[in-house]
């Protein structure tokens, strides 16, 4: 079995554009969330999103890659620019070897409401033009970004809800371990736009704390009142051991473990067997105790359900060791199919830098996230080892353990 | 539409739609080559047409066009066409 490394990482988010603006965040508990008017003109129960700017892509691609991209597959190309120039993985070494590409994305609403606006209006199908096609479909990012850089190695998405990319992780980690890969590029996208995100509207899974929206996503705090949407894109570069070392890339981390489970129960609801099955899925595959584990990236998405179930299945198995909890979703929204890979990125920064990010707005705890050690200011303290949840609807859960190099 | 009005716009529309200099386009330049067209240019070919001079073109209509002078011909043809009815 081989050991699987991150050799790069890559961020396009709410909370910056790069690692560097995204660390001041991070460190700072800075919100990116925003109330978007034109959701409300819209019709949405909520307006409040998080936001980040499309990337200015004339002069970087050429005119056809730009074509057939929906926003999430250029915020994708961002983050994976960055992370490939960290793991020093040039355009050479990916047309000379069998690099892989995974990544999670569960949706692309604009380019379909967009193509069939057009059809209902011009009654000619012609008319949608030659990119929506490829920007439509669900594996959309995936089909642009091989292209792009001409991957030759496994190339498929990965849609599973909100666990998408950190699914994507983990199914490239297992791709590596078996030796069937020697490198893959790992990551989540989700688009931001309106479109997207009406019908999460439609079952009232948003907060309505709109005349505050920095304070409006409060995981695991009494007073929360739903999600708030966000988006943006991460890229983490996963490696053999043996790869990494052999091209003398920077090791940043090792991924040890991967869990994950179905809760085979409602849609909606999530339950607490589920998401404690694949925790102690992720130790068992590391070969960790609970103890081991310095820091945990709650999955915690700020709606009552979800913390609750959580917040009890991260007890029942951490109870004991006090481990330090904190949900970075209170700063960035809900980032959906990219949250997974986001919140591997955010967590390798918190590792690299010596700190832990706030769960900001976190002020009163319920019974159950009263019973977690849930860091409220920045911690400047090191941690070698962290876990990183994901739930998604239908009942997908996802965990990932990763170690800081040294 | 004046024909001087009609070059001078389907010009504009091409450099923009297809990033190429003006000056590359010429009557006697070749249309494919210049464009860079692949098969998936020729529908927003179609879409930019349509979007320019409001008539519905099918991919098949270019298949005797050549020279930007060819493609000329073909739109003031159609406009003219369009303009009687």
């Amino acid at each position: 079995m081989n050991r699987v490394v991150i050799t790069g990482i890559g961020i396009y988010s709410c909370l910056g554009k790069n690692l560097e603006a995204v660390k001041d965040s991070l460190f700072q508990g800075r919100s990116g969330i925003v109330l978007d008017p034109e959701r409300k003109a819209f019709g949405y129960r909520s307006g409040l999103t998080g936001m980040v700017d499309r990337p200015e892509l004339k002069g970087l691609l050429d005119r056809r890659a730009r074509l057939m991209m929906p926003e999430q597959a250029e915020y994708a190309y961002m983050s994976t620019r960055e992370a490939l120039a960290m793991a020093k993985m040039d355009q050479d070494y990916l047309d000379s070897r069998e690099v892989g590409l995974l990544f999670g994305n569960d949706s692309s609403a604009k380019p379909v409401v967009e193509a069939t606006d057009i059809i209902r209006e011009k009654k000619d199908t012609m008319l949608v033009g030659s990119g929506s096609v490829f920007q439509t479909m669900n594996s959309t990012v995936n089909m642009n970004l091989a292209t792009i850089f001409r991957i030759k190695g496994v190339n498929f998405s990965v849609s599973a809800a909100c666990a998408s990319g950190s699914h994507a992780i983990g199914l490239g980690y297992m791709f590596i371990r078996s030796g069937m890969q020697d490198a893959v590029i790992c990551g989540g996208a989700q688009e931001i736009n309106l479109y997207a995100m009406g019908n999460f509207d439609a079952i009232a899974a948003f907060s309505v704390r709109e005349s505050d929206p920095a304070r409006a996503s409060r995981p695991f705090d009494r007073d929360r009142d739903g999600l708030v949407p966000s988006g943006g894109a991460a890229t983490v570069i996963l490696e053999s051991l043996e790869s990494a070392q052999r091209r003398g890339a920077t090791i940043l981390g090792e991924v040890l473990g991967y869990g994950f489970s179905s809760n085979g129960a409602h849609i909606s609801n999530p339950s607490v067997e589920g998401p404690t099955r694949s925790l102690e899925m992720a130790l068992r595959d590391a070969n960790l105790q609970p103890k081991d584990i310095g820091y945990i990236n709650a999955h915690a998405t700020s709606t009552p359900a979800g913390d609750a179930s959580e917040a009890k299945a991260i007890y029942s198995v951490f109870g004991e060791c006090n481990t330090p909890v904190s949900s970075t979703k209170g700063m960035t929204g809900h980032e959906c199919w990219m949250a997974g890979a986001s919140e591997i990125v955010y967590s390798m920064i918190m590792m690299q830098n010596g700190f832990m990010a706030p769960n900001i707005n976190f002020e009163n705890p319920d019974d159950d996230s009263a019973k977690l050690n849930i860091v409220t200011n920045t911690l400047n303290k090191n941690f070698n080892i962290f876990l990183s949840n994901s739930f998604g609807f239908g009942g997908t859960n996802s965990s990932l353990i990763v170690r800081k190099w040294e | 539409m004046e024909i001087k009005e009609i070059i001078q716009k389907t010009n504009a529309f091409l450099a923009e739609e297809f990033e190429v200099s003006p000056e590359s386009i010429t009557p006697e330049a070749d249309l494919k080559a210049t464009l860079e067209l692949d098969s998936l240019d020729y529908i927003d070919l179609v879409v930019a047409i349509e979007n320019n001079f409001g008539f519905k073109v099918k991919p098949e209509d270019f298949q005797g066009i050549v020279t930007f002078q060819d493609f000329y011909d073909y739109v003031i043809e159609r406009v003219k066409q369009k303009e009687l009815v």
